[in-house]
């Protein structure tokens, strides 16, 4: 539980960054909240030469409306998620999943860039962020780009960022107003990944679905838009039969590890009873 | 009289003594984070060590290279077996009579075992090192499955054991055979059987979990090579013990050896072995010169260091129709893994299991312990219980509920059907124990009035019908557990280690004001030591328990004790305590009598000092005699005011309780919610009873761990697969439930102040009523038993199994 040897920079700014970073290789790695790399390194499963830790960047912090989206600076912890009035105000469902990600400790450190951009299909954001239609701003050595979170994520810790690249904010669309969501988590204790987990957000329209979006995290090697899932319940009332469809839909894309969280049938299983808990519980909400 | 005259309640109230919910007085340094662990000595020139650990769970080791890692700055040297056997270290002895390799010797046995132990200047050189070292495995077949280790064609593990058909505990009769153990009359028991109206049978298992102490198992070396003294400092639960192991193996004079445990951090049975990161370390400063220090990481402590538990208990019960249980028959196929590495007492290679007739009496019993080797880390250590009384308790009280549905009886009714009476006390078992005092019948009904039990079942059969119809997805479990703990190893008669009697000890120096110390072999990881051993010398002598300081765990300063594990502190230590508070006191009141100028027998105790009987105003406070034993004591007598003893405790004490936990459970997930667990004690007279809460507290925080989810699991290839608080279930605040805790008294009649211990006493009634109550929740949809843990998947896959999920 020792980490071998590495150098460590601290630049000031995003350019110096990326110029650290492609100038280094790939024996450098971007640190933020370190909650995955750091562990990694202990164990010896990562041992880069070079940590180039990003938390010396002003321009990467902070929580900014802007017309119709929110942006967020990509080192932004889940602790200042948690203390903005504007995600309360804008975007309550990425307070309740902040809420639900390991315990206080973990929350002041971990970021929400390391989160998205890491690839562990086991973190709660990224399925999150398909849900809300969130782009990331990806800057590196050819300049920036914008990628949609649904591209974003090709492989367990495989991802869209090249060489060089940084994930340096994150832009959401705002759920319209009176929209309906929740993330429903099964977990084993606090600080477990999710056994299985749902995000909805939706909105109503004379008692029927109007629109609806269903993302899953870990229950597959990425995580996922449960497209067909949502696309069930758009124009229905939730009945118990609609449910059950959508559960079953949203089901049949899961590829879940057996692991200690149990076999993949029961992940399967309680991925289902997850999506139905969510849009029942998002529909309530709706106003 | 004046104002100023203190009353007896103020003069009692002063004293902080037992019965007191005193503060504990460790928790200034604790909660301040000013305690003094073993990783927070640094000594000049201290050096670092790291384990190669193996891979494979069964494999030749080929050859070592080391070269590679020579070439690492800072890295001094790196141990072998080939190393050790230079000093005739490479295998160690086990506390269960077995032989233990320090380092692999030839092949490995389980998975991370020792392999070499690399000493560098710092930790960071040191696993650099443990990285570059290249050893060249040839994997061998393994055996994980308990049930297929004596299978003709299993591989053999223990080549070193070829050919020897008889081990520490008598004969072996397979090549991966421990021992045989067993108890009881087989014949009677048979003939019990024969005759019941009904019996049940069922294998019952208590998976392999592990302790896992916060703080994991360490050390720090120090060889002096002028003087040839060894200090090391360790998070040793039993440190006297350890000083004449390495005694006796290492050959170095006792006297030249200093074992001290300072602050430790938990113990759970996991810190009373010996391990090899410890002899590795002292073999590294003897041939270095240089202190030497070795700290095991998480993974380290739960995948190498001793576990517990892993005993597959075929359960049998015999009983008359209307529920009087006639008999009982139990075999035990216990998994050691790679050697036997029990902490028990030398005579018990089963431990104290022959408690399993539990609180009933059963008039005839018999249980056989097969002792096996399997490719996993070697233990079988005692995790927060007496030796293996938490396997036994978990054994009949499961066993009472599988009875109990089979013959159509509330589980509680069946229980105060067969409870020993209270007239029966001192009760001989059919087992070989004497239950010292026990009112089991006062404690169940005070249990099942206090949580309105029959209230509980008639809501459970109600939700049964609703559930039935479909109009809920819950179930819901009453958990019933009514345990008889066996604590305080032990008598002479019947428990040594390695020869030493199971005795404990205490010295009390009073000083002239009127304060003093107390030194106990004893050694506190957490249960309060420093706060409770004053407060019976504070009852016993009338000084302040503020006044007392208490000292353990340096075996230079403290009298040779057998340490802290399987609650004998207070039955045993706790009883030396008191004894030597009594010499003090008799020797004090002598002094009295000559400065009163009356007889002895002419005095009176009265709670600080002693009074002449009929005249109260001629009084000597034990303060006023602490000084007058400095410099006035009647003629003859020596100076000075101190005591030791040596207490051998006649028997064991029998702490028990009524334990009941409501439970439900979302079939559809398998998530269970705790509503509700009350946990009633009795240990006897009760010392500090804001202690025996936090204890009570503690242990239940492990048994629920234990029974809904914690467990050492093995592939089938033999890695460890819960080998980090990530997937080994370690509760927090958030999951554990509330505890609602109550108590009876019933003294023991042989201890001194009636105590017997209790730390253990929730870990062990405990995991019964968590996984009766999931038991007792599917029970109406047709399971007699579903094994633990109970974690939200299993659930679930009972549900399955029993048909209970939607379609």
């Amino acid at each position: 539980m020792i980490p071998g040897s590495f150098s460590y920079h601290r630049p000031a700014s995003v350019a110096d960054a990326i110029k650290l970073l492609s100038s280094l290789g790939d024996e450098a790695r971007p640190l933020a909240g370190g909650h995955s790399l750091i562990p990694m390194m202990k164990l010896r499963l990562a041992s880069p030469d070079h940590l180039v830790d990003l938390h010396g960047i002003a321009a990467l912090k902070g929580i900014h409306r802007d017309g119709d989206r929110v942006s967020i600076g990509a080192m932004t912890t889940q602790h200042e998620l948690l203390a903005s009035d504007e995600i309360a105000r804008s975007l309550p469902i990425l307070h309740e999943t902040a809420l639900l990600i390991a315990d206080p400790q973990v929350r002041y450190m971990g970021t929400i860039g390391g989160n998205v951009a890491n690839g562990d299909p086991g973190n709660d954001m990224p399925a999150l962020m398909m849900t809300l239609g969130a782009s990331y701003r990806l800057e590196g050595p050819n300049g920036a780009r914008e990628v949609v979170a649904s591209e974003f994520y090709q492989g367990a810790y495989f991802t869209a960022l090249e060489p060089g690249e940084i994930l340096t904010s994150i832009s959401i669309p705002v759920p319209a107003a009176g929209h309906g969501y929740a993330y429903e988590k099964l977990k084993r204790k606090i600080g477990d990944y999710a056994t299985a987990a749902a995000a909805v957000v939706l909105t109503m329209s004379g008692g029927k679905v109007a629109s609806c979006a269903i993302g899953l995290t870990n229950v597959h090697e990425t995580p996922l838009l449960a497209t067909e899932a949502a696309r069930l319940v758009v124009g229905t009332s939730l009945d118990p039969a609609t449910l059950k469809q959508a559960a079953a839909a949203a089901v049949a894309i899961m590829a879940p590890a057996a692991d200690a969280r149990g076999p993949v049938e029961y992940r399967k299983h309680v991925g289902g009873i997850m999506v139905t808990r969510a849009l029942t519980r998002a529909a309530a909400l709706t106003k | 009289m004046n104002d100023m005259t203190p009353t007896r309640e103020q003069r009692e109230a002063k004293l902080e003594g037992m019965g007191c919910k005193r503060k504990r007085v460790e928790d200034a340094r604790f909660t301040q984070g000013k305690g003094n662990y073993v990783d927070d000595l640094k000594l000049p020139g201290m050096l670092h060590g790291d384990f190669v650990r193996s891979p494979h769970a069964h494999a030749r080791v080929k050859s070592i290279n080391s070269e590679a890692a020579m070439k690492i700055p800072g890295v001094l040297a790196v141990i072998t077996a080939e190393t050790l056997k230079t000093v005739n270290l490479a295998w160690m002895p086990t506390l269960a009579g077995d032989v233990q390799m320090v380092l692999a010797d030839g092949k490995v046995l389980f998975q991370n075992q020792e392999v070499a132990f690399v000493v560098a200047t710092d930790r960071y050189a040191a696993d650099d090192g443990i990285n570059a070292v290249e050893v060249e495995y040839e994997p061998l077949p393994v055996v994980i499955d308990p049930f297929h280790a004596m299978d003709a064609d299993a591989p053999v593990l223990r080549e070193d054991l070829a050919g020897k058909t008889t081990g520490a505990h008598g004969p072996r009769k397979h090549h991966n055979h421990v021992f045989e153990w067993t108890v009881g009359d087989k014949d009677l028991t048979d003939a019990a059987f024969r005759k019941a109206d009904v019996t049940i049978k069922e294998m019952i298992s208590y998976h392999r979990t592990h302790p896992s102490p916060l703080e994991t198992c360490q050390c720090v070396c120090s060889f002096d090579k002028i003087s040839g003294e060894l200090s090391i400092w360790g998070t040793f639960q039993a440190p006297h013990v350890i000083r004449t192991v390495v005694a006796l193996i290492a050959k170095i004079p006792e006297q030249k050896i200093h074992v001290i445990s300072p602050d430790v951090g938990g113990g759970f049975g996991n810190k009373v072995g010996a391990y090899p990161g410890y002899i590795c370390a002292a073999v590294a400063s003897i041939v270095t010169g240089k202190p030497v220090k070795w700290v095991e990481d998480r993974i380290e402590n739960l995948t190498a260091t001793s576990f517990a538990r892993d005993y597959h208990m075929t359960t049998e019960l015999a009983a008359t129709k209307d529920g009087k249980v006639t008999g009982l028959r139990v075999h035990v196929l216990a998994d050691h893994g790679a050697f036997d590495a029990c902490a028990d007492p030398s005579k018990w290679p089963a431990g104290f299991f022959n408690i399993v007739t539990g609180s009933y009496d059963i008039p005839t019993a018999h249980v056989s312990v097969d002792g096996i080797y399997t490719n996993k880390a070697p233990g079988g250590v005692a995790y927060r219980c007496s030796f293996r009384v938490t396997e036994a308790a978990y054994c009949i009280e499961r066993g009472m509920d599988i009875l109990a549905q089979k013959l159509g009886m509330d589980p509680a009714e069946l229980r105060l059907k067969n409870f020993i009476k209270a007239e029966q006390f001192p009760y001989h078992s059919a087992l070989g124990w004497e239950y010292d005092s026990g009112d089991y019948h006062t404690a169940m009904k005070k249990m099942m009035e206090s949580v309105d039990y029959a209230g509980l079942r008639r809501e459970q059969a109600s939700l049964r019908e609703a559930f039935k119809r479909g109009e809920t997805r819950e179930i819901m479990g009453v958990g019933v557990s009514f345990f008889t703990e066996i604590v305080g190893a032990g008598p002479s008669k019947n428990c040594d280690i390695l020869g030493i009697a199971m005795f404990d000890s205490c010295e009390i120096r009073l000083h002239p004001t009127g304060a003093g110390i107390a030194r106990v072999g004893s050694k506190s990881t957490g249960q309060g030591h420093e706060t409770t051993w004053a407060q019976i010398i504070a009852t016993e002598i009338g000084i302040p328990a503020d006044d007392i300081k208490i000292e353990e765990g340096n075996t230079d300063t403290a009298p040779y004790g057998l340490g802290t594990y399987g609650s004998r502190s207070t039955p045993v230590a706790g009883a030396a305590i008191a004894m030597a508070a009594r010499k003090i006191k008799a020797k004090a009141q002598m002094i009295a009598a000559w400065l009163l100028e009356v007889h002895e027998d002419d005095l009176e105790w009265d709670i600080d000092g002693f009074r002449v009987k009929g005249l109260p105003e001629k009084f000597k406070s034990m303060k006023d005699l602490c000084w007058a034993a400095y410099h006035a004591v009647p003629p003859g007598m020596e100076p000075g005011l101190e005591a030791v003893s040596y207490y051998d405790p006649p028997n064991m004490t029998y702490p028990f309780g009524a334990y009941i936990c409501v439970m439900n459970i979302d079939v559809d997930t398998g998530v269970y919610k705790i509503r509700r667990f009350y946990a009633l004690d009795d240990c006897g007279t009760r010392i500090n009873p804001m202690i025996i809460e936090g204890q009570i507290h503690g242990g239940l925080t492990e048994a629920f761990a234990i029974a809904m989810g914690q467990e050492i699991r093995y592939d089938d290839a033999g890695n460890v697969v819960t080998g980090s608080f990530m997937d080994f279930f370690m509760p927090t605040a958030v999951e554990t439930p509330h505890w609602e805790t109550d108590f009876t008294v019933t003294p023991s009649p042989h201890h001194p102040i009636g105590a017997k211990g209790v730390g253990e006493s929730p870990n062990v009634g405990g995991v019964p009523a968590f996984s009766n109550a999931v038991n007792d929740a599917f029970s109406f949809l047709g399971s007699t038993h579903i094994q633990m843990p109970h974690d939200f998947w299993r659930n679930w896959q009972a549900a399955k199994n029993l048909g209970a999920l939607a379609a």
